[in-house]
């Protein structure tokens, strides 16, 4: 294992040091259904530099999501700029972006959403699937994955027979397999019980302690403290954003 | 994605929900079947027809009168009265057909057979003696008519297996006298059984001199065939020119004017017959294929179905990088190798059903009816099982590819 300082070279020289990794300014998104507009975000604007762990914190309804789906360039904003790794939306074709989001993002979703009657390893393997990476690596990387998320003893369990937990465990090893620049959690720990819950985010907590970029999308003000950057979000708009005074521990919390 | 993970990925979507997908192929599987049955079906026929007509002989030309029918509206030129004993003499002049070693006069009709109370209705051949040989049949008992008898008008008969036994049963029948329109013959022979092994059915049939078939049983002064032999296969073309310019002579015709008879040989009738089967099977094939149609569409109700199912399947590939593409490949390929099973279950199907009615339909009419394994029915199973697949396939896969990845992991 490479140290810590080692990795975070290791992802600088990946990173286009020009521009933060990503740069949000006037970022806007309205929906329009039967000529009604609701507008989800309005004037964005914030940065988050590379090993930055931050938090987007907000009511339901307040457009976290909306700015997740954004920022995974799952969906495309209205007005205003984002630019991750230095480019917009519009410098990728369809292709491209399903590329950046194969190599360079890493999704955890509330849900889990791992594939039914398909194996831990099999559904680590599945951003591999469609990375081009050599299939006779798969295995190796999808084991060091879910070694690192310490489920090597639920290797070739089926999704279905794991704990909440686990299985979110799972998702978060998924994510990790192609060695993404960062880490995009939309609401890890919202069906899982607190003991689970802070499992997670001690994962989170330690893939950020070893460089790894992480945005979390919580409204739960207890696990947003674990991060070391709030960003509060209301009606759309970003309400405040402040570094985290006094950060928590998952770790101190899950020995309590 | 490489084609070897996408197959898995595409199997494994199958397996997921097995009793739906076999119910979801049985259309192929029946389509695939029924287009398998026809084409052997079709082939055995063709083979068997095939068969009897080479049983008539490579050496054999059959005239008949009339121009060749070539529609219903010709029907009535099937049945002139063109070929005359005249005709018969000439051509049985070696100056004008010098490579005809037989010529055969041919009346021929229904007519019902008397003995005591029993009747039979069978076929009447009036011709002379070398039909036993060019027919290649021959009596079990007695002997058959000879040149004397029919230059005599003889009131005499040979007559076939079948008729034997419908009108006197296991007694003896040379030496009886049987009654045909109203006239008295004797049988002087009984041939022994042949099956149907060539057009005609020998063994439900009489033979009587011709002379006497037209004067006592016809009431005709022409013919309804002739029949010709030739010295050799190769010599069959230049016979037939030579027969068309003796008759034409004969008849009078000249120039551009159109000959009131017509030549078959074996080969005409292998060319006639492959074009009836050909289009026979192509008939029943396409109807078949129908049911492939059908098949199809339920492979497509299934795979949207399928794909609304797994949208938060799609949503998370996407996610993970899936392009459109990659999605559109794996539920196309999912669609191809449910329909391409079926397709292969289908000709595994289609194979042992025709075995089966080959040896059943053998055994029915006592005939030798070869199973033929039918390659091309086969490939063409494959092939269009896998076409409905794609062409099915496509709509769905395509509605899978464009959904959007967060509608898609939204979806509950």
């Amino acid at each position: 294992m490479p140290t810590t300082e080692r990795k975070k070279e290791m992802y600088n020289e990946n990173i286009n040091t020009a521009y933060p990794l990503i740069l949000v300014r006037g970022l806007t998104k309205t929906y329009v259904n039967e000529d009604i507009e609701t507008p989800a975000l309005r004037d964005a604007s914030f940065s988050v530099e590379a090993g930055e762990f931050a938090a987007i914190m907000g009511p339901s309804g307040s457009g976290k999501s909306t700015l997740l789906h954004l920022l995974g360039f799952l969906d495309r904003h209205t007005s205003g700029e984002y630019r991750f790794d230095g480019k917009t939306i519009d410098d990728y074709s369809p292709d491209e972006i399903a590329r950046l989001r194969n190599k360079k993002m890493g999704f955890v979703f509330q849900a889990f959403n791992l594939l039914p009657r398909t194996t831990v390893l099999e559904n680590v393997k599945l951003p591999l699937l469609y990375s081009g990476t050599k299939e006779k690596e798969w295995d190796g990387l999808a084991r060091a994955a879910i070694e690192s998320v310490g489920l090597s003893h639920r290797i070739m369990h089926e999704s279905s027979q794991l704990s909440g937990g686990e299985k979110q465990r799972v998702a978060i090893a998924r994510a990790l397999v192609n060695d993404p620049l960062i880490i995009f959690a939309d609401e890890p720990t919202g069906n899982l019980d607190t003991r689970s819950g802070m499992a997670v985010i001690e994962i989170l907590q330690w893939l950020n302690n070893e460089g790894r970029t992480i945005v979390l999308i919580t409204h739960e003000t207890e696990l947003a403290e674990c991060a070391k950057r709030i960003i509060i979000m209301r009606d759309g708009k970003i309400e405040s954003d402040s570094p985290v005074g006094n950060r928590r521990k998952a770790a101190d919390h899950f020995s309590k | 994605m490489t084609l070897k993970y996408s197959l898995k990925t595409a199997l494994k979507g199958i397996q997921v929900n097995k009793s739906r997908a076999s119910l979801t192929i049985l259309g192929i599987v029946i389509g695939v079947t029924a287009i398998m049955l026809v084409m052997a079906l079709g082939e055995g026929a063709h083979q068997l027809i095939l068969g009897q007509i080479q049983g008539l002989g490579s050496k054999t030309i059959f005239i008949a009168p009339g121009r060749q029918p070539t529609g219903p509206s010709d029907f009535a030129q099937v049945f002139s009265d063109a070929l005359k004993e005249r005709d018969l003499a000439l051509l049985e002049r070696k100056t004008n057909v010098p490579n005809a070693t037989r010529v055969l006069p041919i009346v021929f009709g229904g007519e019902t057979i008397l003995y005591g109370s029993e009747t039979h209705r069978a076929t009447i051949f009036g011709s002379s003696e070398p039909i036993a040989a060019v027919f290649d049949v021959s009596p079990a008992e007695g002997v058959f008519f000879t040149d004397d008898d029919v230059r005599g008008r003889a009131e005499v008969a040979v007559i076939g297996s079948k008729v034997k036994k419908e009108l006197f049963g296991d007694s003896d029948a040379v030496g009886e006298k049987v009654k045909i329109k109203g006239r008295n013959f004797k049988v002087i022979g009984v041939l022994s059984p042949k099956g149907q092994a060539s057009l005609f059915d020998f063994d439900d049939a009489a033979f009587i001199p011709y002379t006497a078939a037209q004067q006592y049983i016809f009431g005709i002064k022409y013919f309804h065939r002739f029949v010709v032999e030739a010295d050799s296969e190769d010599a069959v073309p230049q016979t037939v020119l030579d027969i068309e310019a003796t008759l034409r002579e004969s008849h009078n015709i000249t120039g551009t004017q159109k000959n009131d008879f017509f030549m078959e040989t074996q080969t005409d009738m292998i060319e006639r017959l492959g074009v009836v089967t050909n289009v026979l099977t192509l008939f029943l094939g396409s109807v078949a294929a129908i049911s492939l149609i059908v098949g199809g569409i339920g492979i497509m109700n299934i795979m949207l179905v399928s794909v609304t199912e797994r949208t938060r399947e799609i949503g998370l590939r996407k996610a993970v990088g899936a392009t459109n593409k990659d999605i559109l490949y794996q539920f196309l390929l999912e669609a191809m190798a449910l329909t391409a099973t079926g397709g292969a279950i289908g000709i595994a199907l289609g194979a042992v059903l025709s075995f089966i009615t080959a040896i059943v339909l053998s055994n029915v009419i006592a005939m030798e009816w070869k199973f033929t394994f039918p390659i091309s029915a086969a490939l063409l199973g494959v092939g269009v099982s896998a076409a409905v697949g794609l062409v099915f396939g496509l709509y769905p896969a395509r509605q899978a590819s464009r959904k959007s990845p967060i509608e898609a992991l939204r979806y509950e």
